[in-house]
């Protein structure tokens, strides 16, 4: 996770609205954004896409062992999200009770993804929450 | 005069019961239950604060106003726990609803009632004619000193209120505000936990501006409690709200369908607004609602409402408040609450 807060800043539209793109010549989607569509080359026709959050998990994996930014957050779980519109994201999977299992329904949310000490800033981040 | 066009709630899915903080304290749960009428109340998750649950709320209203949000022109965000001392929990929120950057934002405190000061704000301004619609939302993770009084309903949750001129589900006959220098309950400055005043905190604060407000109300409307369906006073614990009622006129039939504080806690800055929330989810056109919010230091802003046509067509683009509240909750234990308040100090 970068720490400063220029990086941040850049990326805070995609990190809270799941803004990435599609190409308006075949219709892709893509998450995060692309800056040339992967079938058409030079006549891609790339506009903004703000993606609806809901989707299913492809996959998900529990992190027992978690590098040092997540230390407080271990047992957590990553999945990889099939959005609606076509994209897979990865993303956290909250922990809302519910044991994460491959198709389940999800549907994105807002939380806290790292803070950074006492003094640093509180970088917030979708995560997605499966809802059945 | 302008009204609500749409709102939003959020509450966290963690539940503590108020045995769990009992036992910890070797105090009787069954005299605290009572005494405080409380249930059980939210906790956050660890990745949960004020400006998460402000964001939630805040999204629902919008998809239940069925708004674009970039025709918001303001956004406040009142709480007592706001990430950041300097940083608006606001500017967070209007990015996260991608509400464009022509707006006017800023965080507000006034305890537990700096959210309905928001909604008085955006009316202003919305009647002015300076902005289409304006957000107030009222967020809190508020905490309580462990072992305090406070720690069997400090808890967390919030709404959000999109307020404007056209398309609205209840429209806002009249508001008035009743304020004065009373010293409840305060948090200095880099305290992590607040003080209060014992037994100080009820007659002068709450009861005092609650029933002040409210009479005033009446007065300035000509309106009496049974012209009102429904009433919803600040919840600090699930007793208060019963006996300020009365005092003032209200039966529980008035006032059951806003009371959350038995199963959720006291919300701060959410509490009023949550359960006014609650109450326009089953409210009919034509009904009235009172609403009176508290805010120790101390001041209520309250407020007479009147549900229109408009409520019925929304409703389905509505997740309701009880639904939030009940669909997935989960237990946890002290250890873990503690866990999760991030008390545990590291070195
Ligand atoms: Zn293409």
């Amino acid at each position: 996770m970068e720490r400063s807060s220029a990086s941040l800043w850049r990326k805070i539209r995609s990190r809270y609205n799941l803004v990435g793109n599609t190409c308006e010549n075949c219709n892709a989607n893509y998450f995060p954004p692309r800056i040339v569509c992967r079938n058409c080359g030079r006549k891609s026709k790339m506009v903004e896409k703000q993606y609806k959050g809901d989707g299913e998990i492809y996959s998900f994996t529990k992190i027992r062992v978690p590098p040092d930014t997540f230390k407080d957050e271990a047992p957590y779980d990553i999945g990889i999200v099939k959005l609606e519109e076509g994209p897979m994201v990865e993303g956290h999977i909250i922990e809302n009770g519910i044991e994460p299992k491959i198709g389940g329904k999800v549907r994105v949310r807002f939380r806290k993804m790292y803070v950074d000490g006492d003094e640093g800033l509180i970088y917030y981040h979708y995560k997605f929450e499966q809802i059945g | 005069m302008s009204g609500i066009v749409g709102y939003g709630a959020h509450v966290p899915i963690y539940r503590i019961k108020t045995e769990d903080i009992a036992r910890i304290w070797g105090e009787d749960a069954e005299s605290i239950k009572k005494g405080l009428n409380i249930k059980e109340k939210s906790v956050p998750s660890r990745d949960e604060d004020a400006a998460t649950i402000a964001v939630e709320a805040a999204r629902r209203a919008v998809k239940h106003a069925g708004i674009k949000a970039t025709e918001i022109g303001a956004v406040y965000v009142g709480s007592e726990s706001h990430p950041y001392a300097v940083k608006p929990t606001a500017t967070v929120v209007t990015q996260a609803i991608e509400a464009g950057n022509k707006v006017m934002c800023a965080d507000l405190e006034f305890a537990c009632k700096a959210g309905t000061a928001g909604i008085q704000m955006a009316m202003g301004l919305v009647d002015s004619g300076m902005i289409k619609y304006g957000m107030s939302v009222g967020s809190d993770t508020s905490q309580g000193r462990p072992g305090d009084a406070l720690e069997y309903t400090a808890s967390a949750g919030g709404a959000a209120f999109i307020i404007g001129k056209n398309d609205v589900i209840a429209n806002i006959i009249k508001t008035v505000s009743y304020t004065s220098d009373t010293p409840d309950f305060w948090r200095r400055e880099g305290a992590s936990f607040p003080s209060h005043g014992g037994r100080f905190t009820g007659e002068p604060g709450y009861f005092r501006h609650i029933t002040g407000a409210t009479k005033m109300l009446f007065e300035e409307t000509g309106l009496k409690p049974s012209d009102f369906d429904y009433a919803v006073f600040h919840q600090p614990n699930g007793k208060f709200p019963i006996n300020v009622s009365t005092q003032l006129g209200f039966d529980m039939k008035q006032i059951e369908p806003g009371l959350l504080t038995p199963i959720i806690g006291n919300t701060y800055s959410g509490s009023s607004m949550l359960g006014l929330a609650a109450t326009l989810d089953i409210a009919k056109p034509g009904q009235k609602i009172l609403v009176t919010s508290f805010g120790s230091g101390a001041g209520s802003d309250s407020f007479a409402i009147e549900v229109t046509e408009g409520i019925e067509s929304k409703r389905s683009r509505l997740d309701l408040v009880r639904s939030i509240i009940e669909k997935h909750k989960k237990y946890i234990d002290y250890s873990e609450y503690l866990k999760d308040r991030d008390s545990i100090k590291k070195t």
